[in-house]
């Protein structure tokens, strides 16, 4: 589930078909909030035929131990992702780029 | 009191002892792994709900048996459980079939017995009727998709329910125990049980096209001992490593 998750993710950003197999359901993504006003994080992915089946599949595989406040499940095909070759400019302000940090900014100390 | 009261937890912890240990038997065999999980939760809140209630039994009947005792030690003749639940797992769709018919009534159930008389009673329904919501939402969801799904899985659906509807008569039907019980405030009225159940099943089979079969004439048996082959395998297997070491603890 989980890695199978990431793995599919990724082929959908290097615009590979990540249609799954015929016999295969679609591929939903997981998101877990633990306490209200918390953000969802991604917890991980479920198999499911639809929504509502894919929820309670996240219940079961997600939600089960820890208190969880909130579940959102979202199908994999509709995120779009960065690529490896994305990357090196679209994620690469870096730590070298110190202007955009704004550290220079004397504030006030209450 | 106590010895019907007796008999009642054991009713009631039997039906959810047995059913849990047919939905564990689909752990490592469901259709996809993220159903296996499903089912093996499930399992583990039967299983759960069956401890306490075969605890609160042991209490009741006052001769030193706890639950595991209970759960293990008594021969098929002494299992109170329905019919229904001891019926194999078949097929998904029998499986989903006897979930939504048992847990259609169980809900109610214990809907009613959270709010009885006998408090320790209401407290463990209480916290299993909470957890049987998800049950049926879950069992609910599947029935309609294997009812509008493809001709097999209809066909399939259609087959399990011909052959379990008749043993849902002993959900509904109340006895001299459910009857004294009721009347004193502690156990559930299986009429108004039944009266839902007509209803909500009712809309289930309608909602998934399925045919209603028709209602047979009925004989409680699995209430007074009386059970099929199948609960003496399924206790064989359930209880033959408590039966080997006895008093073994790990």
């Amino acid at each position: 589930m989980g890695a199978r998750g990431r793995r599919s993710v990724r082929k959908k950003a290097s615009r590979v078909s990540a249609r799954p197999a015929d016999t295969e359901w679609p591929l939903w993504e997981v998101f877990v909030q633990e306490k209200s006003g918390a953000p969802h994080e991604h917890a991980g992915s479920v198999h499911a035929p639809d929504g509502e089946l894919a929820l309670q599949n996240a219940r079961d595989t997600y939600a089960r131990r820890g208190p969880v406040t909130s579940l959102w499940v979202v199908e994999a095909r509709h995120i779009t992702a960065t690529t490896p070759e994305d990357s090196p400019f679209l994620l690469g302000p870096g730590p070298d780029k110190l202007y955009r940090h704004p550290r220079f900014y004397k504030g006030s100390k209450e | 009191m106590n010895a019907a009261l007796f008999e009642y937890a054991l009713r009631l912890g039997d039906d959810r002892l047995v059913l849990g240990h047919r939905l564990s038997e689909w752990c490592g065999h469901a259709p996809i792994v993220e159903e296996d999980i499903a089912l093996a939760n499930l399992a583990l809140d039967c299983i759960g709900q069956a401890s306490q209630l075969l605890e609160l039994a042991g209490e009741l009947e006052g001769a030193g048996r706890d639950a595991d005792a209970l759960a293990f030690l008594r021969d098929p003749t002494q299992f109170r459980n329905c019919l229904l639940v001891e019926q194999p797992n078949g097929d998904f769709a029998q499986t989903i079939a006897r979930q939504v018919l048992f847990d259609t009534a169980g809900a109610h159930v214990l809907g009613q017995l959270a709010g009885s008389k006998h408090e320790r009673l209401a407290a463990i329904a209480r916290k299993a009727a909470n957890e049987v919501r998800y049950h049926v939402r879950h069992a609910r969801e599947w029935w309609l998709r294997l009812g509008l799904g493809t001709d097999e899985s209809h066909a399939r659906l259609q087959a399990a329910l011909d052959e379990l509807w008749p043993l849902t008569r002993e959900l509904v039907t109340p006895d001299e125990i459910d009857t004294e019980l009721c009347q004193v405030g502690i156990g559930a009225d299986l009429r108004a049980t039944g009266e839902r159940f007509e209803r909500e099943v009712g809309e289930l089979i309608a909602a998934a096209k399925l045919r209603r079969p028709p209602h047979p004439a009925f004989a409680p048996s699995g209430r007074r001992g009386a059970h099929g082959e199948h609960l003496d395998h399924l206790l064989s297997e359930m209880q033959c490593v408590a039966r080997a070491h006895p008093g073994a603890t790990w």
